[in-house]
């Protein structure tokens, strides 16, 4: 593969690449830029987070699962690009030093590389910005305080120039098509191929399995995949439409959705993750499926040139087994632009960043006091993403109140028999699905159900 | 003086811009090759054939090393030679390095590593405490009891009595750059070793045992770790070892990195502890006697397990005046990773013990936990000092007849300041109202609770082993006024150097720029301590110091000769020396000195006084002096999930005169987010096999950034210490951890509002044990 793009303002033309090659070592091995750390080898820890520019913008994304072809017509500056070309701190870095925002320092250059990210893009939220950072010596105070403070200094111009120069774009690639069409053709033509996204999930198939994933085929660059389409009450979401997107979307139709998603990863995996790779790949506790299917979400399948729709609970066969043929890929998901009693509770050991015990969904209907419609979904709680129809069907029908959710108490049991694992136990699982849905009763009645939003 | 200035760490710039080395950074030499290793599937049992041929036939792939190839020493242990670096074929944990792969890459080596057939006889592995207390599986052959007073009639005859239990998991370390190391093969057998390690003199000896020659023909050099915490004490000498044999063996430089899930699963990490307990109490409550079982897991080789049991023995009193008391405590040999040293040392493990204990006590009467915790407070400290009739803590300080200022090992208690701390921390903080608006909100709110607690911490500063107490440093003067500084300790973030930098150029009257630091460097400082037990500056800073003023005394002597003044007026100030009515630059005065023919280098060195230790009997003074802290948290939970979040917190910790004030907020902060993620979300899971399940951040979780506490303030003390250290400052590693135990006792709080009954929460106190104390509360279980 021959890969083109801008490190740290300066052109780099790659020839037959390992398409697996992480950005990460190639710049550290091949490059001797060893500023960008390894701290985890997952896409958890962040000391490798670097900036990568391009048509939308500049984002984080984390260098040890960021493979080399994904690069191909971006910027990419890692911590040695991000001072000015004299030598001059940038003022995130300035702010650091400040603010003793580095101890051991080696998260340090993995902070800036956000920081700046997100000091270019004017974000100020940013204990979320930064939820992708590890430090294990600061507690982070001091950190934050170093980006509160400088949030008003000007963006230093070499940092403006990544998206200028991006006129000049790589030509496109066999194995990088542009086009849905072109992949369905080329994914028909290579069924045993691996599309990979975001490569979020791929990544680790490689860093940590060490895994030979044959063919690859690099979605990034499919135009017709990343729209995000508005008809008749409906939102249709390309398949290759990133979380940190989904995010934004989401903010305006489903709050509480959007809720979940900003703790869905950290800024840099939601910046290369994508809505599609998170249904495709099946796993029993990827975050949106729950969502989607207690929104009555369709699934768009396609292979070649035929599709097919499909609820997309029906996609979940089983752990580890999707309805999807050889050469058949997710195209795109169709939800309802508005369902105002969907809330999104998502279990976890640690508020960001990690991976749910459990997720629960609920979007019940209300009216008269009776429930009309019910759909409940649950990640976590079984071998695939999963609704709790006993649940359902035993509040449906029934008056609203919290003598149907005790009576419904059984139905839970019937519905799931989670494992226990090192996230949670069977049990707690199987407590907490329960109390949730008592904790969505007082939530639509307008109590405080949220720890993190009482303050001292 | 650059001391007591909140000056940024010196690599701040190079941490920043990226250029800070680390190990993995060095650029090494063309040929250098990459290490492995080739791990353990079981947990328990011998090895009965071991097929390495795919191994050696893998892409890359120069050499594969096992026990057999090594000629001398196969031993990595800190302690007692129990520790072999690579299996002599009995197996004793999931993760045991077996073989070392040797190839041409690092990922070449991984990939290799994964290829060996190894075939088991397996046996029954001992896992939990339970298993090794029923198999009598203890390291030192049995448990160890230190005891005051007669506890059995104390607990009888007290008016009040409570048993309880709690748990508490172990710790990840989780410095952000894993271990590493790179070895490169001088001639005639040296070996220079890159390590990221606390303890260099520690990794020159088990290298030169493993090679078989001197330490003299092995360098060990540690520019900076990216983080130790005590997990790079003793876990950094496999790698080292290894990367110096086969480097040794090939002729090559060679470089060993752990990818996580690797360091994780072979590295020791923080004991884990199961402590049993009985106190009886007044009214008041009051302690009469306490008793205390303590059962750690030591894993599979004794590591520090000794000195770490008998520190969290050292400080199951805390703060707390204890008149009765046993301690027994059980070492247990497991099959698991070897537990390690972890910031604290067992200190915060025995102190959680006594807080549960307070908390408890505070429960069964229905009082404030902090008025419980003040009531068993140690006595005041006398005022000493000029006009008080009391000298500073020397030797000739008259006995305090007080019994309630000895601990149960018989040491007195000079200096305590929790007394005023609590008051000023309290007032500063508003805890009376604050616990009062916690009630109310309680009554008022039946799915979110809240919980406050404030929890003091005491810890005892000093190595236990009385012999490392010792430190030294070297200091040259050049000819133009520049200064070359080196000691025995190491740098991993706490600003050590800087530390020791603001000590020297204090002690010339220099600016900082003035002051280079230099690496840790086994050639340069022999026979060094662990950069361990929050001694780094109290030792190396003292040691620079004596250093230094050796130099400054020589240039003195030399100026007061040729300018006919006393040396003692003589006077190093603001990059000037003054001699009598002249003036010159620093770099002047140096210039005439070296033209003198005045030695302008000198090592300099320090033992800590006043140190007395007999382990056996678990008697005397084996801390120099004791620093002090004081924390409030305050926490909401929801009793739905078992989900919480900790609102604010306030600090106020005693750091003596600080030397660095910035430096020292950075240790508390960090410290006590560590400290609260040990005991709140840091979970580690083994399943039934032996095998640990949470081996990488993604099922492991230390704290990020949005679990520090909204509100928080840190203030520091600001006391001199009474005892004669460094500029009157206290070390400040490690006793910021336990203010975390705050985070714990709030939680505590808030699920007592569920219901009636003790939570008797355990640690790490997860959302999932958090439900589960609540159901118990609720009586739904």
């Amino acid at each position: 593969m021959d890969i083109t793009f801008l490190l740290n303002g300066e052109r780099v033309e790659l020839r037959d690449v390992d398409p697996t090659m992480t950005a990460l070592d190639w710049l550290r091995e091949t490059r001797g830029l060893t500023a960008t750390k390894e701290g985890c080898n997952e896409g958890d820890c962040g000391a490798c987070t670097v900036m990568v520019t391009d048509a939308q913008g500049a984002r984080a994304l984390n260098a040890c699962i960021l493979f080399l072809p994904q690069l191909q017509g971006k910027a990419l500056r890692t911590v040695e690009g991000i001072a000015a070309p004299d030598g001059g701190l940038h003022p995130v870095q300035r702010a650091m030093v400040d603010h003793h925002g580095s101890q051991c320092g080696f998260c340090t250059p993995g902070f800036i590389a956000s920081m700046a990210v997100n000091h270019l893009n004017g974000e100020t939220d940013h204990e979320t910005a930064l939820a992708g950072n590890l430090c294990r010596c600061t507690g982070y105070v001091p950190i934050l305080r170093a980006a509160r403070a400088a949030e008003d200094a000007p963006v230093p111009d070499h940092l403006r120039d990544d998206a200028g120069v991006l006129a000049q774009v790589a030509p496109p690639q066999a194995f990088q098509p542009e086009t849905a069409d072109d992949l369905a053709r080329l994914y028909a033509d290579t069924p045993d191929a691996t599309l990979i996204a975001g490569a979020t999930d791929v990544g680790l198939w490689v860093t940590k399995q060490m895994r030979d994933i044959g063919p690859a085929i690099f979605l990034n660059r499919c135009a017709d995949l990343q729209r995000i389409e508005r008809a008749d009450g409906m939102l249709r979401i390309g398949a290759g439409v990133t979380m940190d997107r989904v995010l934004s979307l989401m903010e305006a139709h489903h709050p509480s959705y959007a809720g979940m998603i900003r703790r869905y990863g950290s800024a840099q995996v939601r910046a290369a993750a994508t809505i599609g790779g998170n249904i495709a790949n099946g796993s029993p506790i990827g975050d949106n499926p729950p969502a989607l299917i207690a929104l009555g979400a369709v699934l768009h399948l396609r292979r070649g040139d035929a599709r097919r729709d499909m609820p997309v609970e029906d996609f979940f066969v089983d752990y580890g087994k999707q309805d999807r043929a050889p050469g058949e890929f997710v195209e795109a998901v169709s939800l309802p632009e508005h369902a105002p009693a969907l809330r999104c509770y998502k279990i976890s050991k640690r508020f960001d960043q990690d991976i749910s015990a459990l997720l629960g969904c609920f979007n019940i209907e209300v009216a008269d006091g009776t429930v009309q419609t019910a759909r409940i979904a649950f990640g976590g709680m079984a071998g695939t993403p999963k609704r709790a129809t006993q649940v359902e069907q035993a509040l449906t029908g029934q008056p609203w109140s919290e003598a149907t959710i005790h009576a419904a108490q059984d139905a839970w049991a019937q519905d799931f028999t989670p494992l226990s694992d090192m996230r949670a136990s069977a049990d707690y699982r199987l407590t907490t699905a329960r109390n949730l849905l008592m904790r969505y009763f007082h939530d639509l009645s307008g109590a405080e159900t949220d720890v993190r939003r009482v303050q001292a | 003086m650059s001391v007591a200035k909140p000056l940024p760490h010196d690599s701040a710039p190079l941490h920043v811009t990226g250029q800070a080395r680390y190990v993995d950074d060095i650029p090494v030499p063309s040929g250098t090759l990459h290490l492995c290793f080739g791990l353990s599937s079981i947990a328990a049992g011998r090895i009965t054939a071991m097929d390495l041929s795919a191994v050696r036939a893998a892409p890359g792939v120069v050499t594969v090393i096992t026990a057999d190839d090594l000629p001398f020493a196969n031993d990595v242990s800190p302690s007692i030679h129990d520790e072999p670096l690579l299996s002599d074929g009995s197996v004793h944990y999931v993760g045991q390095p077996i073989f070392v792969v040797v190839a041409d890459s690092h990922h070449a080596a991984r990939r290799a590593a994964r290829l060996g057939r190894i075939t088991y006889d397996e046996a029954a592995p001992l896992l939990t405490i339970e298993d090794a207390m029923a198999a009598n599986s203890y390291f030192e052959g049995g448990p160890i009891t230190w005891a005051r007073g007669d506890v059995e009639a104390a607990l009888t005859t007290a008016p009040h009595r409570i048993e309880g239990r709690i748990e508490m998991g172990g710790q990840e370390h989780f410095y952000l750059e894993s271990q590493a190391a790179l070895a490169l093969p001088g001639e005639d057998g040296d070996m220079l070793v890159h390590s990221s390690t606390q303890h260099p003199t520690e990794i020159q000896h088990k290298v030169a045992e493993a090679l078989g020659v001197p330490m003299h023909k092995v360098r060990i050099e540690t520019r900076r770790m990216g983080g130790g915490f005590g997990g790079k004490e003793s876990q950094g000498n496999a790698l080292a070892v290894a990367c110096a044999v086969a480097a040794h063996a090939t002729g090559r430089p060679c470089k060993m990195r752990y990818d996580r899930d690797d360091d994780m699963v072979i590295t020791g990490k923080r004991h884990d502890f199961r402590i049993d307990y009985s106190a009886g109490f007044d009214g008041d409550g009051r302690l009469t006697g306490v008793a205390f079982t303590q059962m750690t897991r030591g894993g599979w080789a004794q590591d520090l397990t000794l000195p770490v049991a008998d520190r969290a023995m050292l400080h199951a009193d805390n703060a707390y005046f204890l008149p009765a008391v046993r301690i027994e405590s059980h070492r247990l040999r497991t099959n698991t990773q070897s537990a390690t040293a972890f910031r604290g040392f067992g200190g915060p493990q025995g102190m959680v013990g006594i807080e549960r204990v307070m908390d408890h006590i505070a429960h069964e009467l229905g009082r404030d936990p902090l008025e419980v915790r003040r009531v068993n407070y140690y006595a005041p400290a006398t005022p000493r000092g000029p006009g008080t009739g009391h000298r500073y803590a020397g030797p000739h300080s008259p006995a305090i007849a007080d019994a309630r200022n000895i601990t149960p090992y018989g040491m007195e208690v000079t200096d305590f300041l929790l007394h005023e701390m609590t008051d000023a921390l309290a007032g500063r903080a508003d805890y009376a109202a604050r616990r009062q608006a916690v009630r109310d909100w309680n009554a008022a709110n039946p799915i979110l609770k809240r919980g406050i607690a404030l929890t003091p911490v005491k810890f005892g500063i000093s190595f236990t082993l009385t012999h490392l107490n010792q430190a030294g440093a070297l200091v040259h003067v050049y000819q133009d006024g520049s200064i070359h500084l080196n000691h025995g300790g190491t740098e991993m973030g706490q600003g050590l150097n800087q530390k020791v930098a603001q000590v020297a150029a204090s002690a010339f009257g220099v600016s900082m720029d003035a002051v280079r630091i230099t690496a840790t460097d086994t050639a340069k400082v022999p026979n060094t301590s662990a950069t361990a037990a929050s001694s780094g500056s109290d030792l190396n800073g003292m040691a620079a110091l004596a250093a230094c003023e050796t130099i400054r005394d020589r240039i003195a002597a030399h100026l007061a000769e040729t300018h006919q003044a006393s040396p003692g007026s003589v006077r190093f100030e603001d990059g000037r020396v003054h001699v009598g009515a002249t003036d010159l630059s620093f770099a002047e005065a140096v210039q005439s000195a070296y033209f003198a023919r005045v030695s302008l280098s000198a090592t300099g060195f320090y033992k800590t006084p006043d140190l007395s230790w007999d382990r056996a009997r678990g008697r005397g003074r084996p801390f120099f002096y004791f620093a002090h802290g004081a924390a409030i948290t305050e926490v909401a939970v929801d009793t739905l999930s078992g989900e919480y979040r900790i609102l604010r917190t306030d600090i106020l910790h005693d750091a003596g005169a600080s030397l660095n004030p910035a430096l020292d907020i950075g240790q508390i902060e960090g410290g006590y987010v560590q400290g609260a993620g040990w005991l709140t979300m840091e979970e580690l899971v083994w399943d039934d096999k032996g095998r640990l399940r949470t081996h990488a951040p993604s099922t492991y979780k230390i704290p990020a950034a949005s679990d520090t506490p909204p509100l928080f303030n840190v203030d520091l003390w600001n006391q001199p210490n009474p005892a004669a250290t460094i500029y009157r400052s206290k070390a400040v590693g490690e006793p910021p951890f336990m203010l975390g135990i705050s985070a714990l006792m709030a939680l505590s709080d808030a699920v007592a509002a569920c219901g009636t009954g003790y939570p008797a929460l355990d640690a790490p106190a997860t959302p999932e044990r958090v439900l589960h104390a609540i159901r118990r509360m609720r009586g739904e279980l």
